[in-house]
């Protein structure tokens, strides 16, 4: 346990004074909206109609922005395979980091997402329930992204790699988070959408750092 | 002034017709070695000899293709994490991170290795005294020179105690003293009970020191050595 809260306080401090992943990863969350009215007009109820879909969808892409990096600092500086001889399950080890990783870039959207909610004239039923699929949803993103970050680790062009392997896995979230916003907005319950999002995360949580953890070590053979 | 050691008793590390198979090429096999506390072993052989290979599947970063490691006797592959609990790896990267002090990288090291953060804490003090880093501790890691970077990550070594050190060219970029430096190191390593496997090019004053020429490894394969080689050609 205190392995792991060190490796993510040095993530969270290398994030800190870099600085430039989570910046990146919200003005990317924001410009994106932003430009949706601009596209496709400024109806009310157009917009209210798209808010939740283009609010998940900018999330995800924002959320995978910024994996690449993940293990990819660590692999090329020689620290990745420091970690691995680390005298803890490799598991926790990244665990950590991909903890390091939400509170960097999936804390931060859910932050900036319901102030863009207004922008998008989402009905105020929809905001808990956004924040609700959100808080569920951007775990999942941060675990299911790293298995594919630990999987394409040295691999030339990776980013285009990781976005085909990873993208598919998201489809879910996606579903069940904009299914979650869209019940709350027209009166019905959200529940549903929102343990089955839980069940989700629940699963990620326990296969993710697992399995990415088997990558990484075929990364460094 | 020794790191204290966890364990005072004698152990040995052996390695038993230990083989390594790197894209598709056989890099050494048929290896043994023995050693004791106290003992030290130098790789030699030229470039692509398998030095490397060697000390990683020392480490438990890659796995022999055939042969057997142990520790005491006990095979190594029943408990990697006690494995990794009492070795330091030291590879040709120095794993330092740009925007960290010295001081602040080394003590990530040190607490990930050994979690009693206090000891930690006095260790790293005392192993960047002993590089000659102290007056360097609070210098974020990007403006360090190349031997600056080296001397930190060999100042590890000595930040949490481990019994078995694994250097792989641990004298790269490094200057006359410094070298001096690491030799005293190695010695009072040794003389504590402390086991040093290293590769090098460079002379370094290792008193007792088994060689170990890996260029006398390649042949012959043992029987089940060409299956293994078979499978991974078709697998790359």
């Amino acid at each position: 346990m205190n392995r792991f809260l060190e490796v993510v306080r040095r993530d969270l401090r290398l994030a800190l004074r870099q600085g430039s992943d989570s910046v990146m990863v919200v003005t990317f969350f924001v410009l994106t909206v932003v430009l949706f009215p601009f596209g496709i007009g400024p109806e009310v109820n157009v917009l209210e109609r798209v808010s939740a879909g283009v609010l998940m969808v900018t999330a995800l892409l924002a959320s995978m922005l910024s994996l690449d990096r993940l293990f990819q600092t660590d692999y090329e500086d020689g620290s990745l395979e420091l970690l691995v001889l680390t005298p803890a399950p490799l598991s926790v080890v990244v665990a950590a980091k991909m903890l390091a990783h939400w509170l960097t870039t999936g804390l931060p959207l859910m932050v900036a997402a319901p102030v863009l909610a207004v922008l998008l004239h989402m009905q105020a039923d929809g905001f808990t329930t956004l924040l609700a699929a959100m808080a569920l949803g951007t775990p999942t993103l941060s675990l299911i992204g790293g298995i594919g970050a630990a999987l394409v680790l040295g691999a030339r062009r990776g980013g285009v790699l990781l976005s085909l392997l990873i993208l598919p896995l998201y489809v879910p979230v996606l579903i069940f988070g904009v299914g979650a916003i869209d019940a709350a907005v027209q009166g019905m319950s959200a529940r549903p959408h929102l343990l089955i999002l839980a069940g989700i995360l629940a699963a990620a949580l326990a296969l993710a750092p697992w399995t990415s953890a088997a990558a990484l070590r075929q990364a460094l053979e | 002034m020794v790191p204290a050691m966890s364990n005072r008793e004698t152990s040995s590390f052996s390695a038993t017709r230990l083989a390594c198979i790197r894209g598709g090429r056989v890099v050494f096999a048929g290896l043994d070695f023995s050693l004791e506390s106290g003992g030290a072993l130098v790789l030699l052989g030229p470039n692509g000899s398998g030095k490397s290979s060697l000390l990683r599947v020392l480490a438990g970063l890659l796995r022999p293709a055939q042969g057997a490691l142990a520790w005491n006797g006990a095979p190594l592959a029943e408990d990697p994490e006690a494995h990794a609990a009492r070795t330091h790896y030291l590879g040709h990267h120095d794993a330092i991170k740009p925007v960290l002090t010295v001081a602040e990288n080394l003590r990530f090291w040190a607490h990930l290795h050994d979690p009693h953060a206090e000891r930690a804490g006095r260790a790293v003090e005392a192993a960047l005294e002993r590089f000659g880093l102290a007056h360097l501790s609070s210098i974020p890691g990007k403006m360090l020179s190349a031997g600056q970077k080296r001397r930190t990550n060999l100042a590890r070594l000595l930040a949490a105690p481990s019994q078995l050190w694994l250097l792989d060219e641990p004298t790269t970029a490094l200057d006359k003293a410094s070298i001096k430096a690491l030799e005293a190191v190695l010695a009072e390593h040794r003389a504590g009970g402390g086991m040093v496997i290293l590769s090098t090019h460079a002379d370094i004053d290792l008193p007792g020191a088994a060689q170990l020429h890996l260029d006398q490894f390649t042949t012959p394969l043992d029987d089940g050595l060409d299956d293994d080689l078979d499978g991974e050609g078709a697998a790359a």
